[in-house]
């Protein structure tokens, strides 16, 4: 493999990190849905090359995959959902933009730390992936815990199986069945939150979840 | 092998159809009988095919069967030490499905029926075993398959506790044993036996795992503190299920400690003997104590059972001393003296178990107060009840002295020991264990003369009849393997060489005295016991003075005297009762031991109400170590109790904060 191939790949997987944390950042639901296209996009490019250097063709597939649905059909989707939904000005953070970047930043250092010394005799290509895709995944996790809408919960879910995916690309010899499985139950999920925020918004009059969180349990309570 | 092939799918092959045959019977009349042939059938069998391994000497014999985990497999073997425990357990389960074939037509059985073979195989599992794996399989079938027969009288709520308290404790147990044989395997996790012999603990690792061991298998056993299961659950079962785990899977229990402490453990260090020396003597006192205030026959027998446990484990810490201070000869007859026991014990508490099972059938009663007078009634029961009862007080020349003399013999090596504190203790032990000796005579003299002496105390005790003869057939295998075992004691001894050899690489001296059929745990010169020449003494001294006695009476008749041998009221409340004889007992020691509460109602001046007097005892392991523990629990479930009303987002940051913990770990780790 040339240094080309591994600095281009180097690049795409740490701008996958990069958009991460610009979703982080933001403080739009459109905005942040045009990040996550960005994000699934630039996945879709890293798997792309993926497929180049280690010459797998069904890798073409995930990266289509991930370019196509994740990066056009489902944020399109989402920004139907958010304009019939009327909530594109509105994103609940429970903790301020600037302590989620400082854990951020933190998460990332210690994919950084726990991938490195455990993958020492792998691939570089591969740790490098395996580091930015474990970063990707925790950040996509401290995404969902740190908003409150339904919506960007959905969008830092995906980005964190974008991550996934990132990891299994960067691994030889991954089949295409796993990353077929993978894509149809992010598509299931997608559906199934998407029926679930219309129904809570039917409900609710909001896709904020703190306002479920008053829903539950009454029956046994009583109450 | 090929033995050991046929001894295998023989035995177990049995078994399933006895446990299928259980399951079809379930409501069938006479499905009783099938299942419990069967079993008696497949553990003789057991029995028989590990006395052949035994003579053909292939011990030790492996056999490995796909299944299991990955790697490991399901690995069985058969050594000198499970020989001597299959032939013990098959053995007397054999005797006591004997038992069970007459018993269990008129006790309840339905839900026994199908768990009782079940048991049986769990036990044989756990002998063979020879992973982790599968022992812990085989540990848990037991545990399991007992626990549904102790629950199998459900409608009683006592029995209702019991279970559940068992359960509790079972799980408990195997917990601390997982966690055992963790230690043991450590990381490289390979879980068979050979690679767990051959691994070295560091650190304070093998502590870790003796103290896990001791719970894990101690739980099992009833070793004092976890013993509290012990006395609910033994009785609450049928008779005949009571005498299995009373006489029987104590003693597998007891297999685990020596299989994991002497034969999978790195070479002891002086200071195990501690907690085995400790836990066993509170466990002996304890139990004891209990087993001399208790009105319930089977309550009573359980805590005998608890009892010689202690003994047992008595025993096994000096047979630790001893290897960890390199004094072969002595750490043989320790062991050799706990192996023994193991044996006696099975055989006369099964013995008496099964008495009681018949007291409790003929006389509907396992209260000691209501019972009386039953040698008239039962004479058959009663005598092979006495032959137990004097086996189990350690008296000459059953078996149960036999042993328990071998056990003081090892305490009486110990001034050899190298180490200042254990030379100290363990005459100290000895003292407690010389008090509990005498005092288990006194237990047995008071539970076998109320129940079967005097005057009836109730009118079912009065009615009562004899029991079936298939029951008293097996009663009487069982106490004659009591006194075989007292007589024949140096052959036993003989048969337990292979075993102490493996496992504390000594033996006894050949047992070939000047007089044959003497017991030499040393060499001649020290002591010795020839249970025979007692036995024909016995015989022939008592002959002599019956002879004598009739010969020298008169037969001219006799008027009685004014005082009517003590009874001159012809009422039965008269005579002692069960918690009168206890009394004295109960003031020396309840008190501290027992928490024994006394309360005298008088009724108010003018009432004609009866005065009462009422009488609580608790055991005092229950205060000061379950009910904090409880408390402990609660407080902690309260507190986690907020765990379950958090918001979705905050479960999300849970699994969260765990993993990014996790992952520090493991950076922090390497």
């Amino acid at each position: 493999m040339g240094d080309f191939a591994f600095d281009l790949a180097h690049l795409l997987s740490g701008l996958m990190v990069v958009v991460s944390m610009v979703l982080l950042y933001q403080d739009r639901l459109t905005a942040m849905l045009n990040v996550f296209a960005a994000h699934a996009m630039l996945l879709g490019a890293a798997v792309g090359w993926q497929a180049e250097v280690q010459g797998a063709g069904h890798l073409w597939i995930t990266a289509g995959i991930a370019f196509v649905f994740k990066g056009i059909v489902i944020p399109a989707a989402l920004h139907a959902m958010v304009r019939r939904l009327g909530i594109h000005r509105e994103i609940e953070t429970v903790v301020g933009v600037g302590p989620t970047l400082i854990a951020a930043l933190a998460l990332t250092a210690l994919a950084v730390l726990v991938v490195m010394p455990a993958t020492e005799y792998a691939n570089p290509l591969a740790r490098e992936d395996l580091a930015f895709a474990l970063a990707v995944v925790l950040l996509g996790l401290l995404m969902m815990i740190t908003r409150r809408n339904a919506v960007s919960q959905i969008v830092g879910f995906m980005s964190l199986e974008n991550g996934l995916i990132l990891a299994a690309a960067g691994a030889k010899g991954m089949p295409l069945v796993v990353e077929v499985s993978v894509a149809f139950s992010v598509l299931i999920a997608f559906i199934v939150f998407g029926v679930f925020v219309f129904r809570i918004r039917e409900r609710f009059d909001t896709v904020d979840i703190g306002t479920l969180e008053r829903y539950r349990g009454e029956q046994q309570d009583g109450a | 092998m090929s033995l050991f092939v046929l001894h295998v799918s023989l035995t177990f092959g049995l078994l399933l159809a006895a446990a299928a045959a259980g399951v079809v019977g379930l409501r069938r009349q006479g499905a009783s009988d099938v299942v419990y042939g069967l079993s008696a059938l497949a553990a003789a069998g057991g029995a028989g095919f590990a006395v052949v391994h035994g003579f053909l000497g292939e011990s030790p014999a492996a056999l490995a069967l796909p299944g299991g985990l990955p790697g490991v497999g399901i690995r069985l073997r058969i050594d000198s030490l499970s020989l001597v425990f299959l032939v013990v357990v098959n053995a007397v389960a054999a005797l006591v499905s004997l038992y069970a074939v007459g018993y269990g037509r008129h006790e309840h059985p339905g839900r026994v029926l199908a768990l009782y073979p079940l048991f049986l195989i769990g036990m044989n599992v756990v002998l063979i075993a020879d992973d982790a794996f599968t022992f812990l399989i085989g540990w848990e079938f037991m545990s399991l398959a007992s626990w549904g027969m102790v629950a199998a009288r459900h409608e009683d709520p006592e029995a209702r506790r019991a279970a559940h308290l068992y359960l509790l404790m079972a799980c408990g147990g195997a917990f601390a044993l997982l966690f055992a044989f963790g230690v043991l395997a450590g990381h490289a996790g390979d879980y068979a036996f050979a690679a767990i012999r051959a691994r070295t603990l560091t650190g304070w690792m093998p502590e870790l795992a003796l103290v896990l061991i001791l719970i894990g298998t101690g739980s099992k056993a009833g070793l004092v503190p976890l013993h509290v299961w012990l006395p609910l659950a033994h009785p609450a079962a049928p008779s005949h299920v009571s005498a299995l785990m009373s006489g029987v899977m104590t003693k597998v229990a007891i297999y685990g400690t020596i299989r994991l402490v002497f034969d999978l453990m790195p070479t002891p260090q002086w200071y195990w003997a501690l907690p085995f020396l400790f836990a066993g003597i509170s466990t002996a006192l304890i139990g004891l104590l209990q087993a001399l205030v208790e009105r319930d026959l089977k309550r009573l027998l359980a805590f005998s059972t608890i009892e010689n446990i202690g003994i047992i484990y008595v025993a096994l810490g000096l047979a630790v001393a001893f290897t960890a201070t390199h004094l072969a000869a002595p750490a043989a007859v320790a062991l050799t003296a706990a192996l023994f026991h193991v044996a006696n014990h099975a055989v006369m508490k099964s013995l008496m178990f099964c008495g009681a099972g018949a007291v409790l059938h003929a006389a509907h009663s396992k209260d000691l107060e209501k019972l009386g007078g039953l040698f008239n009634r039962m004479p058959a029961t009663g005598a092979l009840m006495l032959i137990g009862a004097a086996a189990i007080s350690a008296l000459p020349p059953l078996n149960g002295f036999a042993s328990e003399w071998m056990v003081f013999q090892a305490i009486l090596a110990s001034p050899a020991l190298p180490v200042e504190g254990l030379r100290f203790l363990v005459p100290a032990v000895g003292a407690v264990l010389a008090l509990v000796a005498a005092l288990a005579a006194a237990c047995f003299v008071r539970a076998y003369g109320i129940a079967f002496l005097g005057r009836p105390r109730s009118p079912e005790a009065a009615a009562a009849h004899e029991v079936d003869r298939v029951s008293l057939a097996a009663m009487a295998l069982m106490a004659g393997l009591c006194i075989a075992g007292g007589v024949l004691a140096p052959l036993v001894v003989e048969a337990l060489r292979p075993a102490t050899l493996q496992l504390v690489n000594a033996g006894l001296p050949a047992q070939a005295g000047p007089v044959p059929l003497t017991l030499t745990p040393f060499d001649g010169t020290r002591s010795t016991y020839n249970g025979f020449m007692i036995a024909v003494f016995l015989l022939v001294s008592s002959f002599l003075a019956s002879w004598g006695v009739h010969r020298i009476a008169t037969r001219a008749t006799r008027r009685a005297p004014a005082w009517d041998c003590g009874f001159p009221d012809a009422s039965p409340a008269t005579q002692y009762t069960a918690s009168s004889l206890g009394q004295p007992i109960r003031r020396v020691f309840g008190p501290i031991a027992l928490r024994v509460r006394q309360q005298i109602a008088m009724p108010p001046p003018g009432s004609t109400a009866p005065a009462e007097f009422r009488l609580s005892m608790t055991d005092p392991v229950w205060s000061l170590f379950y009910v904090p523990l409880a408390r402990l629990v609660e407080l902690l479930s309260w507190q986690f109790n907020i765990l379950q009303f958090l918001t979705i987002r905050r479960y999300l940051t849970l699994m969260f904060a765990a993993l990014v913990l996790l992952l520090v770990v493991v950076v922090l780790w390497r």
